[in-house]
C-alpha cells in the first residue's frame, strides 16, 4: 500500500501502477464512467423529449415529493455508512465493516421498497409505459424507465454488499474489495442525485 | 494489494504456475484466458465473418448489375420467402443491405482489429505478460460469438433479418414486422457489452502493465491507436446501448420513445402512443458511430505505421506529432455526430457548428498521412507482401478521407447525401484503407503467431489482384453518386430516368467485385497452408525493433522468458554507428 502511494518522477514510464491504484480498481473507475455514460444516453434522451413535449405534467401534482425526498435520505444516508465500512475496512476492524456494510445495504433494500411503493401506486393511479393520465406518453415511459434502471442498479448493489458482508464475515473481503463496493455504491447514488434533480425537480 | 509490486510479481507468478502444466484440448484452444489464443479466435472469427459479410454484398452485386434476373447457381437456396425463383425480393435485398453493414463494422473489422491485432500485439508490445484480465478477455469473446449468432441467426426467424439499414432508424425499424430487427437488437447489446468488457481491459493493460523503462512516449505507436480506440469504445458505446434499450422497448414494450404522433403507413394510422421523436434516434446513433469510424481507421493506422517504420528501415517521421494527433482526433470525434445529420432539418446554426468541427478534425487524419508519406521519403524500402499492403492503405485512406470533405459541408451534402457517393466515401475508408491495413498486420504478425512466414507469392498475387479489382469497385461510386444515384435501391435504380446513362456502371462494379471475391482465394490458401508448410522463422524476422519480436515466434505462455526492460524509443532504425541497420528497444545500452 505505501509502496503503492509514494509517487515518484518517473511513475510513468513502465513497470509501477502510475495511479497508486490495483487493477481492479482501476477497472472499476473506467467501468463506473461506461455505466455513468449510459444513464447519460437516458437522461439526455429524457432531455430532448422534455424540450420537445406538449404537455409535460407538474411533477408536484404527481408526486408526493417528500416521500421522494425521504427516500433520497435514505440512498445518501447509505453513502454515509458505506463510507464508514471503507474507512473501517483500511484500518481492519472487521465488526465495525460488517455491521457497516449490512446497514449500507439495508439502506438500499428500504429505498427499493420505498420506490416499489411509489410504482404501485402510480401504476394504480393509471401510469402505464404508454399512457398516463397526466400528460404527454412520454412521462410515463421515461418515468419507468429510468426509475427501473436506477432501481436495477440499487438492487446489483445490494447483491454485491450482501456477498461483501459474507465474504468480510467469513473473513475473506480485502479492504480493496469493500472499496471497490464502495465505489459502485456511492455512483448509485450519484446517479439517484441526477435523477432526483433532473426528473422530479426540474 | 500491494499494487507497486504486483507487475512483476504476477507476471512472474503467473508464468511460473503455468508454463509447465499442460492443459486439456478445450481449456488450451476454446475457452483459453491467454491474450494470444483470444486475439486469434477473435482474428479467425472476424476473417470468417468479413467473408460472409462480402458474400452477401457479392449477392446484392448480382441484383444491381442484373436486376429481376434470376441468380444462378445458388438462386434456389434461398427458399420462397427470399428469393422466388431466385429472383431476388426487395425485402431480401434490404435483409442483406442492413447486415453487410452490421457485420462488416461490429464483426468483422472491430473484432479483428481490435480483438484480434490488439489482444494478441498490445500485451506482447508492451512486454506484458498477459492482459490484465484474463477472464474478463475470454467472456468478452464469447459474448462477442453470442451476439453474432444471434445476428445471423435472425435471418432464419419468419420475415427474415433486420432490413432497416446498418442505422436502423425508425420510425421504419420500430414499425418492421417479424423477429429480425428485434434480434439485431439484441445482438447489438451482446456486441456492445463483448466491446465494453475488451475496452475497459486494454485500457487497465496499458496503464499498468508496460514493462520497466516503457513511458508513454516510448510506446509503439501502434499501442497509441488502440489505447485511444478503447477508450471511444468506452465512451461512445454506452449512449447506443441507451438507445438500443429504447428501440428494444418500442417495439416490445409499447412505448414511443422514437415514434411521432399521427404516423400513417400504407394508408393507414398507427396506434403507438406517439409523442416520440425519431430524430432522437439518429442523435444517439451518431454519438456512438462517428467515434466508431475512428475506432475502424485508428487500428489500420497504426498497424500501417509499425509496418512503414520497419520496412523503410527509418524512424517514423514526427512520432509526436502523431501520437498528439490522434489523441486529439478521439476527443474531436465526440463533437461531429450531426454532420451525418444536415437533412434532418436541424438549423443552419447546428449545421454551421458541426460543419465546422468537422473541418477540423480532418487537420489530425491529415498530419497523419503527411507523416507516414513523410517517412518514406529518402528510404530505401523494402517492398514485402505486408508493404505493399501498407503502402496502398495511404493513397487510399487519402481519397477517402478528401472525398469526405464535400460530405462534411452542409450545402455540398444536400447534393450527396443517401447517394452512392457516400458509399464510395465511406468504402474507401474502410475497405482499400483499414481491411488493407488489416491485411498487412496478417501477414506481418502471421510469423510471431505461428513461427512460419506466409507465401510471398501468393501474397503479391492477392494484394495487386485486390488492389487493381477494389478500385473498380468503388471508383465508379463517385461518378453514380455524383449523378445522383440513390442508395439503397433494389433494381439499382433503373426506374429513374436520371440514372439511365450510370446504370453500366453496375455492371463493372459487379464483375469487380467478383473479381475481389476471386482474388481473396490465394490469401484464404496462403493463410491455412502457410501454418502448416511456411518457412520457418526465428524470434525476429522483419528485424523489426519492438518488444514482440524479443519473444519466441510462438511465444509460449507468459510471453517472454525474461522480465523485459526497454531501453529505448519504438523506432531505432539505422541509428548513425550502430552495428546493425536496427536498434531494438530491448537491447541494452554498450557500455
Amino acid at each position: 500500500m505505501t509502496e503503492a502511494a509514494a509517487p515518484t518522477l518517473d511513475r510513468w514510464s513502465g513497470g509501477t501502477c502510475p495511479f497508486g491504484a490495483g487493477w481492479r480498481k482501476v477497472m472499476m473507475w473506467w467501468f463506473i464512467v461506461t455505466d455513468g455514460l449510459l444513464f447519460a444516453g437516458f437522461l439526455a434522451s429524457y432531455g430532448y423529449a422534455r424540450i420537445l413535449a406538449f404537455h409535460w405534467p407538474d411533477q408536484a401534482s404527481v408526486f408526493s415529493l417528500s416521500y421522494i425526498a425521504a427516500m433520497t435520505f435514505v440512498l445518501i444516508s447509505s453513502s454515509a455508512t458505506m463510507a464508514t465500512a471503507v474507512w473501517a475496512a483500511r484500518e481492519r476492524r472487521r465488526p465495525t465493516v460488517l455491521r457497516f456494510v449490512l446497514l449500507t445495504a439495508l439502506g438500499g433494500v428500504i429505498f427499493l421498497g420505498m420506490q416499489a411503493f411509489e410504482w404501485g401506486h402510480l401504476i394504480a393511479e393509471g401510469a402505464r409505459l404508454n399512457t398516463n393520465p397526466w400528460g404527454d406518453a412520454s412521462f410515463g415511459a421515461y418515468f419507468f424507465l429510468l426509475t427501473g434502471f436506477h432501481g436495477t442498479h440499487v438492487l446489483t448493489g445490494v447483491i454485491v454488499l450482501a456477498t461483501t458482508a459474507i465474504r468480510s464475515a467469513k473473513g475473506l473481503a480485502s479492504s480493496e474489495g469493500v472499496e471497490m463496493a464502495g465505489l459502485y455504491w456511492h455512483f448509485v447514488d450519484l446517479v439517484w442525485v441526477f435523477i432526483f434533480t433532473l426528473f422530479y425537480l426540474l | 494489494m500491494d499494487n507497486a509490486t504486483t507487475v512483476g510479481a504476477a507476471a512472474h507468478g503467473h508464468a511460473a504456475e503455468h508454463s509447465h502444466e499442460e492443459l486439456p484440448f478445450w481449456r488450451k484452444y476454446i475457452v483459453s484466458f491467454d491474450h494470444k489464443v483470444i486475439g486469434i479466435q477473435y482474428a479467425i472469427t472476424g476473417l470468417l465473418f468479413l467473408l460472409f459479410g462480402f458474400t452477401l454484398m457479392m449477392l446484392m452485386r448480382f441484383q444491381l448489375a442484373y436486376p429481376g434476373h434470376p441468380i444462378p447457381l445458388i438462386g434456389n437456396w434461398f427458399g420462397p420467402d427470399k428469393a422466388p425463383g431466385g429472383i431476388m425480393l426487395p425485402e431480401f435485398y434490404n435483409q442483406l443491405g442492413a447486415m453487410h453493414g452490421t457485420i462488416m463494422v461490429f464483426m468483422g473489422v472491430v473484432p479483428l482489429a481490435v480483438g484480434g491485432f490488439g489482444n494478441f500485439v498490445v500485451p506482447l508490445q508492451i512486454g506484458a505478460p498477459d492482459m490484465a484480465f484474463p477472464k474478463l478477455n475470454m467472456m468478452s469473446y464469447w459474448v462477442y460469438v453470442l451476439g453474432g449468432v444471434t445476428m445471423v441467426a435472425s435471418f432464419f426467424v419468419p420475415n427474415g433479418a433486420a432490413q432497416s439499414g446498418w442505422t436502423s432508424y425508425p420510425p421504419l425499424s420500430v414499425i418492421a414486422q417479424g423477429g429480425g430487427q428485434t434480434m439485431w437488437l439484441i445482438g447489438m447489446v451482446f456486441l456492445i457489452t463483448s466491446s465494453l468488457l475488451g475496452s475497459v481491459n486494454f485500457i487497465v493493460t496499458i496503464v499498468q502493465l508496460r514493462a520497466k523503462g516503457l513511458s508513454f512516449m516510448r510506446m509503439p505507436f501502434f499501442v497509441w491507436a488502440q489505447l485511444v480506440t478503447a477508450f471511444l469504445l468506452l465512451l461512445a458505446f454506452p449512449p447506443l446501448e441507451a438507445a438500443g434499450v429504447l428501440q428494444l422497448m418500442d417495439r416490445l414494450a409499447g412505448t414511443s420513445f422514437f415514434m411521432p404522433s399521427g404516423l400513417v403507413v400504407s394508408g393507414k394510422a398507427l396506434t403507438a402512443a406517439g409523442g416520440g421523436n425519431p430524430i432522437l434516434w439518429q442523435h444517439l446513433f451518431w454519438f456512438l458511430a462517428h467515434p466508431e469510424v475512428y475506432v475502424l481507421i485508428l487500428p489500420g493506422m497504426g498497424i500501417v505505421s509499425e509496418i512503414i517504420a520497419n520496412n523503410t528501415r527509418k524512424p517514423l517521421w514526427g512520432y509526436r506529432a502523431l501520437v498528439y494527433s490522434i489523441v486529439f482526433l478521439g476527443f474531436m470525434s465526440f463533437i461531429v455526430w450531426a454532420h451525418h445529420m444536415f437533412m434532418t432539418g436541424m438549423g443552419t446554426t447546428m449545421s454551421a457548428f458541426f460543419q465546422t468541427t468537422t473541418m477540423i478534425i480532418s487537420i489530425p487524419s491529415v498530419v497523419v498521412l503527411t507523416a507516414l508519406l513523410l517517412s518514406l521519403w529518402g528510404a530505401s524500402i523494402r517492398f514485402t507482401t505486408p508493404m505493399l499492403f501498407a503502402l496502398a492503405f495511404l493513397p487510399m485512406f487519402g481519397i477517402g478521407g478528401l472525398t469526405g470533405l464535400p460530405l462534411g459541408l452542409a450545402p455540398s451534402d444536400i447534393h450527396l447525401h443517401d447517394t452512392y457517393y457516400v458509399i464510395g466515401h465511406f468504402h474507401y475508408v474502410v475497405a482499400p484503407g483499414t481491411i488493407f491495413a488489416l491485411f498487412a498486420g496478417v501477414y506481418y504478425w502471421f510469423p510471431k503467431a505461428t513461427g512460419r512466414k506466409m507465401n510471398d507469392l501468393l501474397g503479391k498475387i492477392h494484394f495487386w489482384g485486390s488492389f487493381v479489382c477494389i478500385n473498380f469497385v468503388f471508383m465508379p461510386m463517385f461518378i453514380q453518386g455524383l449523378g445522383g444515384m440513390n442508395r439503397r435501391m433494389y433494381d439499382g435504380g433503373t426506374l429513374y430516368l436520371h440514372n439511365a446513362g450510370l446504370l453500366k456502371w453496375n455492371l463493372v462494379i459487379g464483375f469487380a467485385v467478383w473479381g475481389l471475391g476471386l482474388f481473396q482465394i490465394p490469401f484464404i490458401i496462403n493463410f491455412f497452408s502457410s501454418m502448416r508448410w511456411g518457412a520457418l522463422v526465428d524470434r525476429n524476422p522483419w528485424e523489426a525493433t519492438t518488444l514482440e519480436w524479443s519473444a519466441p515466434s510462438p511465444p509460449g505462455h507468459g510471453n517472454f522468458l525474461t522480465e523485459p526492460v526497454v531501453y529505448r524509443g519504438p523506432y531505432e532504425y539505422s541509428v548513425p554507428g550502430a552495428a546493425r541497420d536496427f536498434t531494438p528497444q530491448f537491447e541494452p545500452e554498450r557500455a
